[in-house]
């Protein structure tokens, strides 16, 4: 790709890997050697990678449960507004919250709120929907949803600096170092 | 299999043939939406469907204008094929979701090849399914009374029925179907949008992988909530045909009074929904050449399950007989002797036929390994699934308690045309289905691929 390239405009550099186990390896390197602002890249996912990035934890199950939570909790409640509160129907002197039969609707309600929250939040997370980012422009970038494994660091990194940071992903014998422009 | 280590039994040989890269995987599979041309048997196909889809429009129509007097539906067999069609396309829908769910959470990589076709397989068999209940109200100006809608009567919808528990649960089940199978699509979306040449091909999956890179921090979170869907689905699923059960449970109709319901109608679910991913399979896998990735295995695998879920089936059957005995109620005996041998007993005795005793032929390793057996087998597994519903509903409605009330049913042609409609709209889906998206989960098959120890890349490029 033809660039305009000065610099400061530099978004980061990018070490292309042909198998996980390298990308594994290069990225809790970089991760020890202390450098933070950077990401691992690869078709399919790898375990444990997000924590040699530093990751262990999301909010994603808790957004699950509190969805869950807010269906059950709609569920129940619109059905005893309707039984008792809004069109109470007096059959036979029977109880008006008549729970048991509630439990289905509740039920389905529950598990429909917790999945839109799990969907929803995973996308959040993730920033999705987000066409553009600087990483598409990387080099040989689209086979990163094939059989490519790249690791990328930002220039914005504290302990970022091009020479040494190049000679750094070269340490680790990549297929190519690159560099990403915005 | 038990003496093998550990890693020889992730990377199973059997479930994946043996040559691929992880870049072979992902061509092989995009290649069948991207590059292939259209062929001559495809657009076939889909002129067949689509002729089906056309009956079934007009079916529609023509009941709409007419009024569901346009069936054979009487009284007192008020549900007739509308509800048959609809159960039985509920149940089929359940293998999708079973495979992509229950079997992601007993870690079966099996399962991997065959998700995202058995999920879209669900989706289309629900959208069949919405189908017949809609109709079959009469009035469909007012359908949407099935749903608490804000009305100026607050008149509101009679949340201690069953039929509609139905409605919240087919709906739901319908929803989260959809989120699944999408949220499974996401890492294809982007890996098509990155194979595709043409621009406006780019440009729409691009829209539909929402910027999907595939950093750690994207697996993480997506592996994270994949999980958490599973564990949502799963329950969902057993759920869904268990309400279909209460629609009949809950009544008091000799036959359909049982507690053996839900678990019968959630294992004949499963029984005929992987049933229809065999019929599929079979053709599909050599069509497109897909034998290495959709292998015997799988399709051995499925047959075990038809199996297993048969011989639930046929207990709940016989349940159903000695119930009748045990319990003493006249109208119980009364019902099962008219299964045996009232005017529709030729139906009761096919479906045994179709139900319990062929499928028994899985349990020979070579019918199990032969491509013939196992899709004349799916096939009468699903005719069979569809008598069992014929049998339930119509059977024990015909003669009921009364015998002054007592009539008999036969289908006229529209209720022939509109089950064939569906099966057009199933098959329309489906046909242009596997040329729009991958049919195959590419990443989940990736991870399938064996390490190699060294491998040399066969793309030459430079090494800096």
């Amino acid at each position: 790709m033809t660039q305009t390239n000065t610099d400061n405009s530099l978004y980061g550099l990018i070490a292309e890997f042909d198998s996980p186990k390298e990308l594994s390896n290069a990225t809790k390197k970089a991760y020890e050697t202390g450098y933070r602002t950077m990401e691992a890249y690869s078709p399919f996912p790898i375990h444990h990678l997000h924590e040699h990035l530093g990751v262990t934890k999301t909010r994603i199950p808790a957004a699950v449960l509190f969805g869950g939570i807010i269906g059950c909790c709609i569920g129940l409640g619109m059905q005893w507004f309707a039984s008792v509160v809004n069109y109470p129907m007096n059959i036979g002197g029977r109880p008006l919250f008549s729970w048991p039969s509630f439990i289905p609707i509740t039920f389905e309600l529950t598990i429909l709120f917790a999945a839109f929250s799990a969907f929803l939040s995973m996308l959040g997370a993730n920033g999705f929907p987000r066409p553009y980012h600087p990483v598409f422009n990387a080099k040989n970038f689209e086979r990163a949803t094939r059989d490519g494994f790249f690791l990328c660091i930002a220039a914005e990194d504290k302990i970022f600096d091009i020479e040494k940071t190049n000679s750094f992903l070269k340490s680790f014998n990549p297929k190519e170092v690159s560099e990403v422009y915005p | 299999m038990a003496n093998e280590t550990k890693e020889e039994k992730i990377y199973d040989e059997s479930i994946l043939g043996a040559d691929y890269t992880h870049g072979t995987v992902n061509d092989k599979i995009t290649d069948i939406v991207l590059t292939r041309p259209i062929q001559k048997g495809w657009l076939i196909a889909l002129a067949i469907a689509l002729s089906g889809l056309l009956t079934l429009f007009i079916s529609i129509f023509w009941l709409i204008k007419k009024g569901v007097g346009i069936w054979g539906n009487n009284n007192p067999v008020g549900w007739a094929f509308d509800i048959i069609n609809f159960v039985w396309w509920v149940g089929i829908a359940h293998a999708g979701t079973f495979i992509s769910a229950v079997l992601l959470l007993l870690k079966q990589k099996w399962r991997m090849s065959i998700s995202r076709f058995s999920e879209a397989m669900t989706l289309f068999a629900v959208a069949c399914a919405g189908i017949f209940p809609l109709i079959h109200v009469g009035r469909i100006d007012r359908a949407y009374w099935l749903f608490p809608l804000p009305n100026t009567m607050w008149l509101w919808p009679q949340f201690r029925s069953p039929l509609l528990w139905d409605v919240f649960a087919i709906s739901t089940y319908a929803t989260v179907s959809l989120l699944f199978w999408y949220t499974g699509l996401i890492p294809d979306l982007a890996a098509m949008r990155d194979r595709a040449k043409e621009l406006w091909k780019k440009r729409i999956y691009g829209a539909l992988a929402m910027g999907w890179r595939g950093s750690a921090h994207h697996w993480f979170r997506y592996e994270t909530a994949c999980l958490l869907l599973a564990g949502l689905a799963a329950p969902l699923v057993l759920s869904v045909h268990t309400v279909v059960s209460l629609d009949f449970a809950v009544s008091v109709i000799p036959g359909w009074h049982t507690t053996v319901f839900p678990p019968y109608f959630v294992a004949g679910a499963v029984f005929s929904g992987f049933a229809m991913v065999i019929t599929l399979c079979v053709p599909i896998r050599k069509w497109f050449g897909i034998e290495d990735i959709i292998t015997m295995k799988h399709l051995d695998n499925m047959a075990k399950v038809i199996i297993a879920t048969g011989l639930i089936v046929a207990y709940g059957y016989l349940m159903e007989v000695f119930i009748a005995w045990y319990s003493g109620n006249q109208y119980e005996r009364f019902m099962t002797l008219n299964r045996f041998a009232g005017p529709y007993c030729a139906f009761y005795w096919a479906l045994i036929l179709c139900n319990v005793i062929i499928p028994q032929l899985f349990w020979i390793k070579s019918v199990r390994q032969n491509l013939v057996w196992l899709w004349v087998i799916s096939i009468v597994v699903n005719i069979g699934m569809w008598l069992e519903r014929f049998v339930i509903i119509v059977i024990s409605l015909h003669r009921d308690f009364m015998p002054s009330s007592w009539a008999m049913y036969f289908p006229k042609v529209w209720d022939i045309t509109t089950f064939i409609g569906s099966l057009g709209l199933f098959f329309t889906l489906l046909i242009l289905f596997i040329r729009v998206l991958p049919m195959i989960s590419i990443f989940e098959v990736q991870t399938l691929i064996k390490p190699k120890a060294n491998s040399p890349e066969p793309t030459a490029s430079k090494h800096s």
